[in-house]
């Protein structure tokens, strides 16, 4: 059964929880007893409709202010496949939460108010689901019952959509647009006939048929190490397997591989996952793969195969999302996360923030604050076996780590 | 729609916990395994297997035996333990009301569920564990929901919702400061059904309350209450007996049964299935408020 994953943003009171909690109700996601709570709850606070965005607002802070603040992970499932949505807050001072919930996602689903249109929010999170190549756009024009199911409505904000689109850096996202009421699950899960004049795909459609590229299969096989596996048990006294997860591409039994940063060389023995031998591990799968030979490898290192070895980088430019409170300063030393690979770096020059409301570039700064996104220069103490993000999402990508605190202060993709 | 069954497991899923369960070992020095005997954790005993193989499991076991647990339970765990030649550690919340640590309460609705969260504490801060893995899935609760995979917590086991660590990808910062400890969920992203089609693909044992049986039971709020000594109850609360069996397994005093003929994984599943209450539905220490598990969480409860 295959796992999709959406993650879904929008602005303050586009109604984006309230669809959410739709698409629960109409594919009788909600047990009778949340659904009594919700009534419940919705009734203590004065409300005449069940309010159903009281389901994914988890926490105290959020129920009392009607907002999302933190990234809610909701699960359902139809016949087809299962779903997990990350809910992700629309408040600008959330836009790290954001990021988090969008990083692994398949679909963006972008929600816009019928009657506002698209709005700053709207610039900055679709320049996030770029930023981070999520190969599906779901854009739903919500609340149209309250500009009269208009036509004319809809094709306006598809235009406007359209010129965003077209100045985006990333072409290669599948965009759709649905007109939808998620008050009363118009377009959502199932249709009412009030608009007629849509007559493409309900959202729960549209979701339901999402091809999986299994792009990460295509992309050079990277299988870095977690750890090394070495029982010394008399069953297994010789036994020495590499622990890991194929980020991306696949290896075969007999492929010859390197290990970076040694360059030693060697073929694969056998592939296991528990007591199963495989004869070839695809992306995404967690295995053990033992060597012919004898070679020095341990965590963080990375296996690759002696046909596609990455570049291994030191200096690195990169576009990043900041997600702290102290900002970025000039000439700063930070850990930095590449997969398992932890290596001190240091920010060598701030190149410039990006407005991602307009796309324009502000360059000479020498800090960057909670929530800005901008590139920078940044060398290692050692080396990272990346690839452009662009090329390998899988590969492609790290975060920065405070030495002081210890916090993820933000994320980055490599160019 | 979700009547039909899909019997199939998400292989992506058991694929992300091994992970998990990878970087917990390799970015901790002294992880352990919460583990209370019911199927989340039983779950999380046969990823830990399989991450390591043909290792042994790195790691212990801890169980906080607050003293009101189904003796199928315990029987179970020590079977487990036996059976698996694992290392586990037990401590007892008597022993903190013992210390006149935490204090018993009464009433009928008394229950030690809250008061094992200090003799968890203290566990880990004796043991000197910085990761504690447990199987909490978010399906289960709206405050759950929100949680990290790594989740940091303070010297005083104190969860912050609001200061949260970004997560990205699958890239987990296990970086803390000294006194913190963090709590790992491998299986963050499992529902309950994922947890029963994995039970089933990998034939495994569970305690034998999770299927039909016969029991004393006395019925209160509308829910159906395991009859023991551990259960205050007042005289016009009669036990009688009914055929039963429990969806999740916490203690006899919080824990409420299902009316239930499923004597098979296949027929649980089936019933899970139709089900109209959730899994949390018949825990008792979620119904105190809305908030219940926040507040819990905050304190350090799991």
């Amino acid at each position: 059964m295959e796992v999709l994953r959406i993650a879904t943003s929008g602005s303050v009171d586009d109604g984006k929880s309230t669809l959410i909690g739709r698409l629960l109700y109409d594919t009788n996601s909600i047990p009778q007893d949340k659904m009594e709570a919700l009534h419940a709850a919705s009734k203590r606070k004065g409300l005449d409709f069940t309010d159903l965005s009281l389901l994914t607002d988890g926490l105290v802070a959020e129920r009392e202010q009607g907002i999302t603040i933190d990234v809610a992970h909701i699960y359902f499932s139809t016949p087809t496949r299962k779903y997990i949505i990350a809910d992700t807050p629309g408040h600008i001072e959330y836009t790290r939460n954001m990021v988090t919930g969008a990083s692994n996602a398949q679909v963006s689903l972008i929600l816009i108010d019928a009657r506002k249109g698209i709005v700053e929010q709207t610039h900055r999170h679709f320049f996030i689901a770029n930023l981070l190549r999520i190969p599906y756009l779901v854009v739903c024009v919500n609340k149209m019952d309250l500009v009269d199911y208009s036509e004319a409505r809809f094709n306006q904000i598809v235009e406007d959509f359209q010129v965003m689109l077209d100045n985006a850096s990333f072409k290669g996202q599948e965009v759709k647009f649905i007109p939808i009421s998620s008050l009363y699950g118009e377009n959502v899960a199932s249709r009412n006939g009030t608009i007629s004049w849509y007559q493409g795909d309900t959202l729960l459609e549209y979701l339901e048929q999402v091809s999986f590229d299994h792009e990460d299969n295509q992309h050079p096989a990277r299988f870095p190490i977690q750890s090394v596996i070495r029982p010394r048990t008399t069953e297994y006294h010789d036994f020495r397997g590499f622990a890991g997860k194929v980020v991306s591409g696949h290896f075969n039994v007999g492929d010859e591989v390197v290990s970076l940063p040694s360059g030693q060389k060697s073929k694969i023995k056998t592939i296991e996952q528990f007591e199963k031998q495989l004869t070839v591990a695809h992306a995404r799968e967690s295995v053990v793969i033992t060597l012919e030979d004898e070679i020095d490898s341990s965590r963080g290192n990375m296996l690759v195969k002696t046909t596609e070895v990455p570049q291994q980088l030191k200096e690195v430019s990169a576009n990043i999302c900041w997600m702290d409170q102290q900002k970025l300063t000039n000439g700063k030393t930070y850990l930095l996360q590449h997969g398992v690979n932890r290596v001190k770096a240091k920010v060598q020059q701030i190149q410039y923030i990006t407005d991602v409301t307009n796309h324009l570039q502000k360059a000479d700064k020498t800090e960057m604050g909670l929530n800005d996104i901008g590139k920078v220069s940044i060398k290692t103490a050692a080396p990272i076996f990346a690839d452009a993000y662009q090329n390998n999402p899988a590969n492609g990508a790290f975060i920065l780590i405070d030495e002081f605190n210890n916090t993820t202060v933000a994320v980055g993709f490599i160019d | 729609m979700t009547n039909q069954i899909n019997w199939e497991f998400p292989q992506a899923l058991e694929d992300e916990a091994i992970y998990i369960l990878r970087e917990t070992v390799a970015q901790f020095e002294k992880p352990v395994l919460l583990f209370s005997g019911g199927k989340d954790s039983i779950t999380l005993v046969r990823l830990a297997q399989k991450a390591f193989y043909p290792g042994k499991i790195p790691f212990s076991l801890l169980h906080v035996d607050t003293g009101h647990n189904f003796p199928e339970t315990i029987a179970f765990r020590d079977w487990l333990v036996n059976t698996l030649g694992l290392d586990i550690i037990v401590r007892n919340v008597q022993d903190s009301i013992d210390q006149g640590k935490v204090q018993e309460e009464t009433g009928k609705y008394a229950s030690r569920n809250a008061l094992q969260t200090v003799t968890l504490l203290d566990a880990i801060e004796e043991g000197k564990f910085d990761a504690c893995i447990g199987g909490a899935r978010r399906d289960e609760e709206k405050a759950r929901a929100k949680e990290r995979i790594f989740s940091v917590r303070d010297e005083f086991g104190q969860w912050n919702a609001k200061m949260q660590r970004p997560e990205l990808f699958d890239i987990l910062n296990g970086k803390i400061n000294i006194g913190e400890n963090v709590r790992v969920f491998p299986i963050s992203n499992w529902t309950e059904l994922d947890v029963w089609n994995y039970i089933v693909r990998e034939k495994l044992e569970i305690p034998s309350i999770y299927f039909s049986h016969e029991r004393e039971i006395i019925e209160r709020d509308g829910l159906y209450w395991p009859y023991s000594s551990f259960l205050n109850t007042t005289a016009d609360e009669v036990p009688f007996r009914q055929k039963v069996r429990f969806r999740t397994v916490g203690d006899m005093t919080c824990t409420a049964a299902v009316l239930s003929e499923a004597d098979k994984l296949e027929d649980i599943i089936a019933e899970i299935m139709e089900a109209k209450i959730s899994e949390r539905g018949a825990r008792i220490d979620d119904k105190r408020s809305e908030a219940a598990m926040e507040k819990r969480k905050q304190a350090g409860y799991f």
